[in-house]
């Protein structure tokens, strides 16, 4: 991508009439206040770890949403990178005893590398036929994480320690794990923002509405829905590996096909390309399944319902009806 | 059920633990609110329990709503000797990181010891939490035995079986008893490995013969056919199935339906009472496995089951991990009672160490012991299926063939690699 000219009028930039600041619309910029306000009241009002969970999964959902809200990319298989984000910061912080920021930083690495490797194969192709390869990639991920010897099998990773970040601060204690996974998360967030304002998100947006002109316009699409692909597989890995060290545990469930199907259906249910949707998504899915676990079974048929009832009804999903009703662009 | 009626919860202790069922209390709207981290204390020191088990999966029918049943037994055993006991219950969906979450929540807010859990990851995952946090953790239900091993706990007690356990028992005691060549059908994994390396063990030790082994791969396979008609060719006089759940149930079928059980008998290393009782006598006949409890042993065992069937899911027996969720309880309420409540609520490895300087006896698993790895002992027995013809009634379906003494059931200490035992 280096050498493709991208220069700032190339492509028209976003209408600037509301962007108070970062490329945040007025609307934005408030609901960004509202959720850091959220980030800090809601570890003294609801239990720490459950918001933990929710911001890991909301991270995830963050980053696939990168994939498929702004360059029109389904991959069915980003269960693979936030597993293998879990496996390697759960095997470096209990096995290599490393720092919790490394074991973090190196599974967000391993995965954006895994995220190469698979997404040069994928992107070659459009449409079903990418959600096809990586969805087989990520099944291939997912047998390789049931044989090997270092992921513990059924069992998983069990017992990763916290340890202290930076060596000081110690994690066991909820209140400064909480910190941690809000800071990374909403640092992730406002990164995920920033690539999508700038010249080269321009250019992803513009792969999603029409790749061939984008093509004609001089750009090597390949190479930036690649970069794409691996920024989205390395920020799941984060996602996953920050999930791992909250929990001490690193097990299948998180590299498993219906993870990659969880985060699709979040992403839906919040609002594809929508900046807040990924996160109202998550939230509303892990709180459903957190408080509906009494009904068993149900918990699926009723996520089915929801994902059926967004995709005939309000197909922008949560937030991006909520725009749309507002007239503003959240 | 010895749920008291004055020891008012802070409302978030109970109801925000995802798939917590308090009688009479849901209230929609108190739900969310919930959530809050004010700590559970209740004016009169009350033991709380949390029955964290498979409620929706696989599992459900051995464990599930028929440990909780067993627990509560337990708890109003214990009530009427004056212990003011209550028993919470969730369903982890055989996730580890759903049971991690809801232990860790619950031990925040105020319960004591977390009982069952089938599935060893979320057991291991708990394992490790009951420890940080230092509760108790009353395990009957999983398999694995690392939790006594290299994963050894001085907060938890493992009670009711192992694959150690299975493994010597179906192996050694089968050998002895005639069935000495062996072929297996194993699930491609970890698990099945393990299964099928410690139970090829014992029947090498006891003078049998493994004359061969298929994998299969974990999970997917629903079609065995071709791993039943190797085994037949093997002419092994046993086939050993290295699996569990719906594998062992689907290749049982389709070795009925292959007249494999002509001339070999089939083992299942990991099966349980309740299956049979879902496959059907004519079906499971003949089917060889290994428990340490089954209803009909003796007077105490029947006494126990007729005192729980009112409580159980369609009034059956229970099976031996809801008799072990029944015994664990006990015990750990015996202790309680004898340390005093407030002192095993504030220490948690006290209270297992008490478990542990207690000898056991319970209607169960009677007189046993619990050694200073966590692990309960009590003997082991090798069952055979009942024909159709030789079953008196609608629960009556298993024979013993063998009993293994409960000090040689288990794995012995020094093998097993924990830390606890060599301080």
């Amino acid at each position: 991508m280096s050498d493709t000219a991208i220069t700032a009028g190339a492509l028209p930039a976003p209408k600037a009439e509301n962007a108070v600041a970062w490329g945040f619309s007025r609307a934005q910029f408030g609901a960004l206040a509202a959720m850091i306000v959220f980030l800090a009241v809601a570890p003294f009002v609801l239990y720490p770890v459950f918001i933990m969970k929710l911001l890991c999964f909301a991270l995830f959902a963050l980053a696939f949403n990168l994939l498929i809200g702004y360059v029109g990319l389904l991959s069915f298989g980003h269960a693979a990178y936030f597993g293998m984000g879990g496996y390697i910061a759960g095997y470096s912080a209990k096995a290599l005893g490393l720092s919790p920021e490394l074991a973090i930083l190196g599974g967000g690495i391993v995965a954006g590398l895994l995220g190469a490797v698979f997404g040069w194969i994928a992107i070659r192709r459009q449409g079903i036929y990418f959600a096809m390869i990586t969805l087989a990639l990520a099944q291939m991920v997912y047998f390789f994480c049931v044989q090997a010897p270092f992921t513990g099998g059924e069992d998983g990773i069990q017992a990763i320690p916290r340890g202290n970040l930076l060596g000081v601060v110690p994690l066991d204690r909820d209140m400064n794990m909480y910190w941690l996974v809000a800071g990374i998360f909403l640092g992730s967030f406002l990164l995920i923002h920033r690539i999508v304002h700038s010249p080269f998100g321009q250019v992803l947006k513009a792969i999603r509405e029409n790749e061939p002109r984008t093509t004609s316009l001089g750009y090597k699409t390949d190479d930036y829905k690649l970069v794409a692909f691996i920024l989205s597989s390395a920020l799941a890995g984060v996602a996953g590996a920050t999930k791992s060290l909250v929990f001490g545990i690193a097990t299948l469930t998180d590299v498993h096909w219906s993870m990659s199907g969880e985060v699709v259906l979040m992403t839906l249910v919040g609002g594809l390309g929508t900046t807040f949707g990924p996160v109202i998504g998550a939230a509303v899915i892990v709180t459903m399944q957190n408080y509906l676990a009494e009904l068993g079974a149900w918990v699926t048929v009723i996520q089915g319902v929801i994902f059926v009832a967004c995709v005939l009804a309000f197909r922008r999903g949560i937030i991006g009806e909520l725009g749309n009703l507002l007239k503003v662009k959240l | 059920m010895a749920t008291h009626q004055r020891g008012r919860l802070p409302s978030g202790a109970q109801l925000s633990a995802p798939g917590v069922r308090r009688r009479g209390v849901l209230a929609a709207a108190g739900a969310l609110a919930a959530t809050g981290t004010v700590p559970a204390r209740a004016q009169t020191p009350t033991i709380r329990l949390g029955v964290l088990t498979d409620m929706s999966g696989t599992y459900r029918d051995p464990t599930g709503p028929g440990s909780v049943a067993c627990t509560q037994q337990a708890a109003a055993e214990m009530a009427s000797r004056g212990l003011s006991v209550e028993v919470l219950q969730a369903d982890h969906q055989n996730k580890p990181d759903v049971g991690a979450n809801i232990a860790r929540q619950w031990y925040d807010q105020g319960v004591d010891a977390v009982v069952d859990v089938p599935t060893s990851s979320v057991a291991l995952a708990i394992n490790g939490i009951a420890r940080e946090k230092n509760k108790v953790f009353l395990n009957s239900g999983a398999a694995t035995s690392d939790l006594t091993g290299p994963a050894c706990s001085p907060n938890t007690v493992h009670f009711t079986y192992d694959t150690y356990m299975l493994a010597k028992s179906t192996g050694a005691a089968l050998a002895k008893a005639g069935g000495d060549t062996w072929f297996f059908v194993t699930a491609d994994y970890a698990f099945g490995h393990a299964l099928q390396r410690d139970t090829a063990r014992f029947v090498e030790a006891a003078g049998g013969k493994v004359l061969g082994a298929a994998r299969y791969p974990f999970p997917a396979t629903t079609d065995f056919s071709a791993f039943l008609v190797q085994a037949q060719s093997s002419r092994a006089k046993v086939l050993g199935l290295a699996n569990a759940g719906t594998d062992t149930a689907t290749c049982i079928k389709q070795a009925r339906e292959f007249g494999l059980t002509r001339n070999m008998r089939i083992a299942g290393l990991l099966m349980s009472f309740m299956e049979v009782h879902s496959l059907g006598l004519p079906t499971a006949q003949g089917l060889l496995m290994t428990e340490p409890f089954y209803w009909d042993l003796n007077d105490r065992t029947r006494a126990f089951s007729e005192r729980v069937r009112p409580r159980m899911p369609g009034q059956a027996m229970p099976a031996q991990v809801q008799a072990g969720c029944y015994g664990v309880a006990m015990h750990y309420l015996k202790a309680v009672a004898d340390m005093g409540v407030a002192a095993a609520k504030a220490d948690g490895r006290a209270a297992v160490a008490r478990m542990k300087a207690m000898p056991t006896d319970d209607d169960a698993f009677g007189q046993g012991r619990i050694r200073e790895d966590g692990r309960k002992i009590h003997p082991s027995y090798l069952f055979e299926v009942k024909a159709p013809g030789e079953s008196r009634g609608q629960w009556d379906y298993l024979k013993v063939v063998a009993t293994t003494p409960a000090e040689e059931a288990f794995r012995p200490m020094a093998e097993g690699g924990c830390p606890l035992v060599r301080s």
